[in-house]
């Protein structure tokens, strides 16, 4: 029998707030345990919670930044559950009325093709904190720093159908996010952490299959290996004329397979109710629109206008946008240099290349823009060869000096002296006379083995346009 | 709407609370009694009603996002039965 798979994903993003969701302690990373937890957030008798109006603000951008309807009324629920890094006993979050409502995003997928995959809802709520399990005989430890930090919970509509568009899904969402500098979103470091809800269906069919969850996966790669495996295990059940039961699982990178964690039909009821101790949220029309009108460029915004503007390929233009940084990054190289094409190839390869090599951020990059826009400057004025111009940009990687002076200390400069080249080009006549004569009895394509004898003897500094001339003249 | 024995059970068990043997009988009974009430007040009409969800008919006030707390941890861990590294000691839990 022939599948089909249905993905949905539940992202929960780390707001970036200076403090927490309801209280004023600081969301500083890496602080020692339990210093950034106050006695609301150890949920001492009598503490009420304050509403961050940053995290609001924050929830509302990422609404309008995908077009979604933003909730004028939201109503903060509480969710029941015992577990020792809740000290509260329940999560404040958002149940039936969230602040941002229906919404979408398109993706581009390997094959250039795009598709609209839709955000039934993102609510507010706040972080559990952490559970220590190893280094305590017979205790576990808590840290509470966590605790009652902002998150915004970010649910598709389950319209994914393959873990190649789950990854383009939140990658996008990566993008979107950092665009709008509403997180950080790490997923090695937790601030973005994806829950997959995974169901196969026979092939045509419109009902849903039960599904598994699998929580908490940190890194792109996992989610579509876990999807992969996840999948593959169903498969095996219904086929064996096995049924899947609706649970939590959890992918075990190591093995590469999920496992169950426990099952939802029995321990999950939350009990539900309206959180008492706030009040509704209301925001008008106005709000929305100050929030709309500080939007950034947005990645797609910013394609087509690389595209429009630079008449870059499809392709450069959605490396390019991928990340905001990338993009300002590349903008400056084009503008600076004048050569918006050189500019994307030298931004999109040789800099990626070393920056994915040595595992940096463009902001830890050893080049800055307004230097590799020296670079390609110094190409276009012919100062150098392309060629010699990646030998410069090694160079420029150790050595922080001005480009000029990089290439002058090295000698780099491109020969276009005649008399120079005119040396180089009868030597070169007079030590390959074989070829010379094979030139001259009509085999035309050995003036490349010639020219490039003249490079090699420059060192790469030869202006190849005036080798080749002049050997032509000479023999 | 009645409840039975092994609801209440799990009922109890998602509250942690304990519920002898002796009193299942007596929390089932009033527990029924609430929900029969509940009954009767879903025969209201309240089609035009709003959903309330707060008794106060307020609005949230918001707070600035700045750090308004510091470090309490020695003042509030002394309060805590057990603590070690600066972590609060809890008997293991794992899922």
């Amino acid at each position: 029998m022939e599948w089909e798979t249905v993905i949905g994903l539940e992202v929960h993003v780390s707001l970036s707030t200076k403090s927490k969701l309801f209280s004023g302690s600081s969301t500083e990373f890496g602080a020692p345990p339990n210093t950034q937890a106050s006695i609301f957030d150890c949920a001492l008798p009598g503490t009420l919670p304050a509403f961050n109006e940053e995290a609001l603000r924050m929830a509302v951008r990422f609404g309008v930044a995908i077009g979604a309807e933003i909730g004028k009324r939201s109503v903060f629920d509480r969710k029941n559950y015992f577990y020792p890094d809740l000290p509260k006993g329940y999560q404040v979050t958002q149940l039936d009325f969230p602040t941002v409502g229906k919404g979408s995003l398109t993706v581009t997928l390997a094959d250039g093709s795009e598709k609209v995959i839709g955000v039934t809802r993102a609510h507010i709520e706040e972080n559990a904190g952490k559970s220590l399990h190893e280094e305590f005989s017979g205790m576990s430890g808590i840290d509470l720093n966590r605790a009652g930090e902002p998150l915004l919970e970010i649910v598709s509509e389950p319209e994914i159908t393959c873990a190649e568009e789950a990854v383009a899904y939140l990658k996008k969402l990566h993008t979107i996010i950092r665009y709008l500098d509403i997180s950080d979103a790490i997923m090695a470091q937790g601030s973005m952490r994806c829950d997959v809800n995974v169901s196969i269906r026979p092939k045509g069919t419109t009902e849903l299959g039960t599904r598994a969850e699998i929580k908490n996966i940190n890194s792109f790669r996992f989610v579509e290996k876990a999807i992969h495996s996840e999948v593959a295990r169903q498969q095996e059940i219904l086929e064996d004329g096995g049924r899947i039961i609706q649970e939590t699982r959890r992918y075990n990178a190591d093995k590469d397979v999920t496992t169950s964690m426990r099952s939802k039909e029995v321990a999950n009821d939350y009990r539900y109710f309206p959180e008492p101790d706030l009040l509704p949220v209301v925001i008008d029309d106005e709000y929305v629109a100050a929030v709309k009108a500080q939007l950034p460029e947005l990645p797609d915004a910013r394609k087509a206008r690389f595209i429009n503007d630079y008449s870059l390929s499809n392709y450069d233009a959605g490396v390019l946008v991928s990340n905001r940084e990338l993009a300002e990054y590349f903008e400056i190289v084009a503008s600076s240099s004048g050569d918006p094409k050189l500019a994307a190839n030298w931004v999109s390869q040789d800099l990626l290349g070393l920056l994915n090599k040595n595992n940096l951020e463009i902001a830890d990059s050893p080049i800055q823009a307004e230097r590799l826009a020296t670079l390609i400057t110094r190409i276009k004025d012919n100062t150098i060869s392309g060629k010699i111009a990646k030998t410069v940009f090694e160079a420029m990687i150790a050595d922080p000096s001005d480009v000029d002076a990089i290439i002058e200390a090295k000698g780099l400069k491109q020969v276009t002296d005649s008399g120079e080249i005119e040396k180089l080009v009868l030597e070169v006549i007079e030590n390959n006379p074989a070829q010379v004569q094979q030139y001259k009895d009509g085999k035309e394509q050995v003036i490349g083995f010639l020219v490039g004898q003249c490079m090699q003897l420059s060192k790469g500094k030869a202006n190849p346009a005036q080798v080749n001339e002049l050997l032509r003249e000479k023999m | 709407m009645a409840l039975d024995k092994t609801e209440i059970e799990k009922i109890a068990h998602l509250a942690r609370l304990h519920i002898g043997e002796s009193e299942t009988e007596e929390v089932t009974t009033r527990i029924t009694d609430i929900l029969a009430l509940i009954d009767q007040m879903q025969s209201v009409d309240t089609e035009v009603v709003e959903p309330l969800a707060h008794p106060l008919d307020l609005v949230q006030r918001l707070r600035a996002d700045a750090i308004t707390e510091g470090n309490q941890r020695d003042k509030l861990q002394k309060l805590a039965p057990a603590s070690e590294d600066g972590l609060y000691l809890v008997p293991k839990v794992l899922e």
